[in-house]
């Protein structure tokens, strides 16, 4: 088991959001969770990652054998734990590939491997780079500064890519999409699936699970997780739409 | 709670680097100042009388002037007849050569790191390195003189080369300036003196470190760079304090004149001690810089001012010559109780004569810090250009960012342009790169080195290092 969460309470500014969420993700797996708006879909993404401003008081969430909750954000993120981020910032100044490089080697550090230096790095990431279809001035421009929607959501994959991490949480990364990015974005996710990874796709719609097909869908409701099945339950919600689960949900109360 | 903070806390204790004490024999005068003071000054030096004259004309005007107050900074009354005007280490007077420095002083800027001893030629950079009040060696002299380049202490200036000296003296900065120029004028006891012949690229970059020591002085230091007809030079100078308890002064001025066709590059890295946490101590710096730029010479002022508890700073080109140009390129930083008003004035004189202006303000902590420039277009500017661009970051949510630019346009085809933005480092921007593995610490050096990089790349290589070092120094703990 790559993550185990059990029965996980999150609060945000005195709000409680999760009530009591669980789920378990194996390694290679690929986990849909979808949910209507304010269902709690990105708290999920952001406290597994350590967002401040989010608070865990209940429950446990267990990452390779470790308490997720207890690690700093870096130190998740250099045990493995990588966030593809809704809505990217951007940090004008610095250069794309100098911060990349600057995470590369945290984690590589992290892992006890040497740091690469300039050359080999830039090995490492002109053939990711190709695997996003990242022009190579976006390597050179600052950090999602100036960078379309579809431009930053690809450079989001871009580092993932580069960082390979244990298990990915990519957090709306349809939304803004139109749906040329879309294919690229979701080719470059697919070519990352492999035996030892994980991957949690949070979304709204069913559209980008066309392209990244998931293991299992988890339909989240009012802070738990009320409905989970396979890559059909998807399909099923698109047609009869978010009501009917909290209709589901609501009879099971 | 989380170890962000943490980071933060360890930090935020930690100690000026710069703040040790060398404990050795001065001369130093009484506190105190008159005309016998003044008149004692000029005698240690052994000055001609034209020069002793000067210092007293500007003492009388300096007694008629009252202190500024139209600056946005609080500064607790200073002593002006309270502090020492002079204090030189007990050494050999004249240094035949670096060998007979006092070891304790060679010993400091070791320290201090730097590169005081000939034999680090490597390093291509003469030093000229002034201690309390006084210049204690100047490095690669010969090497300099072969080329006609003057490279020197300012006393030495005044009796080996008068006629530059009172030729240019006050030229750029008259001794009626303003009050702390004027009081400069007054009693200031050494600084360096550049002169860089016609035609002549000056090979190797100019610095002077200055380094006030002494307890309970003043330090006033006079620099004067003159760049001959189609001359080139690059001039840096650093700075560092011991920590006091008590606030000094400082009070410098620096004139430049870029003759027809030169180029003058100053750069500055200024770390003087700014003062505790809680805004005990810390140097008042008070300087007055302006530049003088004739037809088709070329001015930039660099600067990166990290310390001082008080910073009135606002180093200017006036740009007389038709086809000069004026550059200003600005990082200031305030941290905990630091207080900064600094800018520049661009004069604009001459035909098609252009500046730009890139001043990027960051505060931390309860720093306050204040962009104040004016643009001046003369009536015959014609073609005049100007481009200024103020940026303000701010770090938590204590501190205060405050832009005041003046423009006094009287020729009609003059273009100036103005650009402002306030911006503050956010939680988010340091949380993603915490997310991708880079520590808190990083994160804050990496976005505040990005937000500053249109000013480092103006200075030169080895410079720009340290002064990212220094940034990320003076800003350790002001995230939280």
């Amino acid at each position: 088991m790559l993550l185990e969460i059990s029965d996980l309470r999150v609060r945000v500014e005195e709000k409680e959001i999760l009530k009591g969420l669980s789920l378990s993700v194996n390694p290679g797996e690929v986990h849909a969770i979808m949910g209507p708006n304010g269902s709690g879909k990105s708290t999920l993404a952001r406290i597994l990652c350590g967002h401040p401003g989010y608070e865990a008081t209940g429950g446990t969430a267990t990452y390779d054998g470790k308490d997720l909750l207890d690690m700093d954000p870096e130190e998740r993120a250099r045990e493995g734990v990588f966030m593809a981020f809704q809505y990217p910032v951007e940090i004008p100044g610095v250069n794309n590939s100098y911060f990349l490089k600057a995470a590369l080697n945290a984690v590589r550090k992290h892992r006890g491997l040497q740091e690469l230096d300039a050359v080999e790095f830039l090995q490492v990431i002109r053939e990711k780079a190709k695997l996003l279809e990242m022009d190579q001035s976006m390597l050179h421009r600052a950090v999602n500064e100036g960078f379309s929607g579809g431009e930053k959501k690809r450079n989001e994959i871009f580092q993932m890519a580069v960082l390979e991490p244990k298990l990915a949480i990519l957090d709306e990364t349809d939304s803004g999409l139109d749906i040329d990015a879309l294919r690229i974005v979701a080719a470059g996710v697919n070519a990352l699936r492999s035996p030892d990874r994980a991957i949690i796709v949070v979304t709204h719609y069913q559209r980008l699970l066309d392209y990244i097909v998931p293991d299992f869908v988890h339909v989240l409701s009012g802070g738990r997780i009320v409905k989970s099945g396979g890559k059909e339950l998807a399909l099923e919600l698109e047609d009869k739409g978010y009501g009917w689960v909290d209709a589901v949900a609501g009879a099971r109360a | 709670m989380s170890t962000q903070e943490e980071t933060i806390e360890q930090l935020a204790t930690r100690e000026y680097k710069y703040g040790f004490e060398t404990i050795l024999e001065s001369d130093t005068f009484p506190p105190g100042l008159n005309e016998d003071v003044v008149r004692a000054i000029s005698a240690k030096k052994d000055e001609p009388a034209w020069m002793l004259e000067f210092r007293l004309r500007s003492f009388r005007t300096w007694q008629k002037m009252a202190e500024p107050t139209w600056h946005n900074l609080h500064i607790e009354p200073i002593d002006y007849y309270g502090i020492s005007y002079y204090s030189a280490p007990k050494a050999k007077p004249q240094l035949a050569s670096l060998d007979e420095l006092d070891p304790e002083v060679r010993r400091t800027f070791e320290k201090l790191g730097i590169p005081i001893e000939e034999q680090k030629m490597l390093a291509n950079v003469a030093v000229d390195a002034v201690f309390d009040s006084v210049s204690v060696a100047t490095t690669f002299r010969a090497k300099l003189g072969e080329m006609g380049v003057i490279f020197c202490s300012f006393s030495e200036a005044v009796k080996d080369h008068p006629d530059l000296v009172k030729q240019y003296l006050g030229s750029v900065v008259p001794y009626t300036d303003n009050y702390f120029a004027t009081l400069n004028s007054a009693v200031f006891s050494d600084g360096s003196f550049v002169y860089i012949p016609k035609g002549v690229k000056c090979p190797m970059e100019l610095s002077t470190y200055f380094r006030i020591n002494a307890k309970n002085t003043g330090q006033f230091e006079r620099t004067l760079i003159i760049a001959d007809e189609g001359s080139q030079v690059s001039y840096l100078e650093g700075c560092t304090a011991p920590m006091r308890d008590e606030h000094q002064l400082h009070a410098a001025v620096v004139e430049l004149v870029a003759l027809d066709r030169a180029t003058i590059k100053y750069s500055t890295i200024q770390n003087w001690y700014p003062g505790d946490k809680e805004g005990k101590g810390g140097i008042y710096n008070f300087v007055t810089k302006r530049g003088r730029a004739m037809t088709d010479s070329k001015i930039t002022w660099t600067q990166v001012e990290t310390g001082s508890a008080i910073t009135w700073k606002y180093p200017s080109c006036i740009l007389q010559g038709d086809n000069s140009v004026g550059e200003f390129y600005s990082v200031a930083t305030t941290n905990n109780r630091q207080q900064a008003d600094t800018g520049t004035k661009m004069i604009h004189l001459g035909k098609n004569t252009r500046s730009t202006i890139v001043s990027k303000g960051i505060s931390a902590g309860f720093g306050q810090n204040t962009y104040r420039g004016a643009v001046k277009i003369g009536k015959n500017a014609h073609g005049a250009r100007n481009y200024s661009q103020c940026d303000s970051l701010l770090i938590g949510d204590k501190c205060g960012a405050h832009t005041f630019p003046y423009l006094q346009i009287k020729n009609s085809t003059a273009m100036v342009e103005h650009e402002a933005s306030t911006s503050k480092i956010g939680e988010d921007q340091i949380f993603y790169c915490r997310q991708r593995g880079i520590a808190t610490e990083d994160a804050v050096n990496m976005i505040v080195s990005g937000f500053c990089k249109e000013v480092f790349r103006e200075l030169p290589m080895e410079f720009a290092v340290e002064a990212q070092k220094l940034l990320s120094i003076s800003l350790e703990g002001s995230v939280g």
